[in-house]
């Protein structure tokens, strides 16, 4: 007779027990989505910007008119000289620096062209980057309708640039993080609950206990994977749901492949747990241990930080990073609606890692020494 | 089963366990007969512990032979651990499960069947007397009842053998005589007990003993034998004599 039935019961029980860890698993995806899409948002809003307007004319008011009317700056000086709103920016009140330079209006005129300069603080590389082209894309246009007013008859040649973002038309950065957030979420939750398990067992003393009974490793390990395995695709479809009646996202590929990556994965992750809770005595060491491979697997998970942009070696880094890949098909299935045969890559590398953790995890739990 | 053949449930012949340069335990040997009641005795840091280790299947020796209820102990651990129970110095039974639940899981493990699990459980919580805290977390039951619900549970399987690493540490005199009640009981079902204590109080009630010193085994009688040997009236002298040479650990 199988001792399995024996030790799910016993894990349920004390899963059940434990309120603390069932309401935060199970109230961190309402929050998370709640909160971060919301706070994270690439899309700046009020940059501080300090003119210093040297022509002092009338087409040079109209431009920074425009400038401020666009919703994305907020005038915070006219400062009388460079050296002055570069105080500014010393003293971070300023993110932007736009300098009109004396005689704007009259070269403008008279030999239809001119040029500002535009100082950006990097400190905040993202935000002075986007700043710095927002500002660029509004003297640009400036720059058309005066072209446009002074000469009418002579229309701009030139290229006109018009996007449409495919799969999410409205650019909007809450559905393109939502999914991330999602995948982010369902391996804290698998990861860290198992690790912590059997670590727990260690520091009670009572996997000693258990070691000296003639239950198996395999069944052992299968009945700390199977509860923490169900209670996270419970939190990933609390998150769906969620996500459904907040963002109203829905995700346009198959539920079946999504939840079948998603079994897949979680036997990755779970495995890793596991396999950190084989090395660690105390809780303390797994949390650390799991905090410190959590922080890399996000940060280079390329939902905060977009892959194309890595160089190769760290490119090549992240296909060894399960999280990358849960993110990719996430991505994949919610809002592209891709199909088996497009995310058969990412599935087939979380399944051999979940084959290498579980194995290393197993081998190295150790009844006897 | 096979074990039947061979008069003792324990052999251990000059077992060894080293750990680098340290030797934990040094060439012991001795026999343990079937339904003896055997004290281990030693000082802290003597190597008891390590011993029981070897001879649960927790441990691979180093060098020496063994034998645990007729099973090897490099080789048969998992069969060894089939026909043992085991107690150990810290408390392990599950504190978030109750007193129920605990003696359905362990009893569960060893696949015992249910009906039988559910019989024997009402006798045993009716037996301690804890009737009603049957259904109570064992987290909140004080220590010397957690202490003989722990050994309950060891043997609640009837191995051949049961393994005890300090059980009474920490519990009232009172408590420790019940405490002892209760291995009488297991012994007399014909359960060999193994049983190490610091309590020579304790020792008497052996049918034999052994004194480990240094990882090595010093002494090995009946209470009344030891105490005639070093010519004093208490087990507690015997010890004192054997265990004051002691250069590791600080009795």
């Amino acid at each position: 007779m199988s001792v399995l039935p024996v030790l799910l019961r016993k894990e349920f029980r004390q899963i059940f027990r434990n309120k603390s860890i069932l309401t935060i698993s199970l109230a961190a995806p309402i929050m998370q989505f709640i909160v971060l899409p919301l706070a994270a948002n690439y899309e700046f809003k009020n940059i501080d910007l300090a003119v210093v307007d040297n022509d002092r004319s009338d087409l040079s008011r109209q431009m920074i008119d425009r400038i401020t009317g666009s919703g994305y700056f907020r005038l915070v000086d006219h400062s009388a000289s460079y050296a002055q709103a570069y105080a500014l920016i010393e003293s971070d009140e300023a993110d932007l620096i736009l300098q009109i330079p004396s005689g704007f209006e009259r070269d403008l005129v008279r030999e239809g062209r001119e040029k500002v300069f535009v100082a950006v603080n990097a400190i905040n590389g993202l935000k002075a980057g986007v700043g710095g082209a927002y500002l660029t894309a509004i003297i640009a246009g400036f720059n058309r309708s005066v072209v446009l007013d002074l000469m009418p008859t002579a229309a701009p040649a030139g290229i006109a640039v018009t996007s449409s973002g495919l799969f999410n038309p409205r650019w909007n950065y809450q559905i393109a993080l939502i999914p991330g957030i999602l995948a982010i979420l369902v391996t804290m939750i698998g990861g860290m609950l198992s690790a912590l398990n059997i670590v727990k067992e260690k520091e009670t003393g009572t996997i000693e206990q258990i070691n000296v009974t003639p239950i198996r490793k395999r069944d052992f390990i299968l009945a700390k994977l199977i509860p923490f395995w169900l209670l996270a695709n419970v939190v990933f479809t609390i998150g769906l749901v969620v996500a459904y009646l907040i963002y109203g996202i829905v995700p346009q590929g198959s539920l079946l492949l999504l939840y079948g990556f998603i079994g897949v994965y979680l036997l990755a992750v779970l495995g890793f747990g596991l396999l950190v809770s084989t090395y660690c005595t105390t809780q303390q060491q797994a949390v650390f241990v799991i905090f410190f491979f959590l922080m890399i697997f996000i940060l280079m998970g390329g939902l905060f930080t977009p892959l194309d942009s890595m160089p190769d070696w760290a490119r090549t880094a992240t296909r060894f990073n399960p999280l990358t890949h849960m993110i990719e098909v996430m991505r994949l299935v919610i809002l592209k609606a891709s199909t088996f045969r497009d995310i058969l890559p990412n599935l087939l590398a979380v399944a051999a890692m979940a084959v290498v953790l579980n194995v290393w995890a197993v081998l190295n739990y150790r009844k006897t020494s | 089963m096979s074990t039947t053949a061979t008069p003792h449930s324990i052999v251990a012949d000059g077992l060894t366990k080293r750990f680098g340069d340290f030797v934990a335990v040094d060439a012991v040997s001795f026999r343990v007969n079937k339904g003896e009641i055997f004290g281990f005795l030693g000082a802290n840091g003597a190597g008891k512990t390590t011993a029981i280790r070897m001879l649960c299947g927790l441990s691979i020796p180093t060098s020496g032979k063994g034998t645990v209820a007729g099973f090897d102990v490099y080789t048969q651990t998992e069969r060894i651990k089939r026909n043992i129970g085991y107690m150990s110095q810290k408390f392990s039974l599950y504190e978030d499960l109750s007193v129920t639940e605990n003696i359905e899981f362990f009893a569960g493990i060893y696949g015992l069947s249910r009906d039988r699990i559910r019989t024997k459980r009402e006798e045993l919580i009716a037996k301690l007397g804890l009737v009603q805290e049957a259904d109570k977390l064992v987290g909140a039951l004080p220590l010397g009842w957690k202490q003989k619900l722990a050994f309950s549970v060891a043997v609640f399987h009837q191995p051949q053998i049961v393994f005890l690493d300090e059980p009474t540490g920490g519990v009232d005199p009172v408590t420790r005589r019940q405490f002892w009640d209760l291995i009488y009981e297991a012994a007399d079902a014909g359960i060999t007990v193994f049983v190490t204590t610091h309590y020579l109080d304790e020792a008497e009630y052996c049918d034999r003993v052994s004194i480990m010193v240094d990882g090595r085994i010093a002494a090995l009688d009946t209470p009344t034998e030891l105490k005639k040997q070093f010519g004093t009236g208490t087990m507690d002298s015997v010890f004192y004599e054997l265990a004051r040479g002691a250069k590791r650990g600080g009795a």
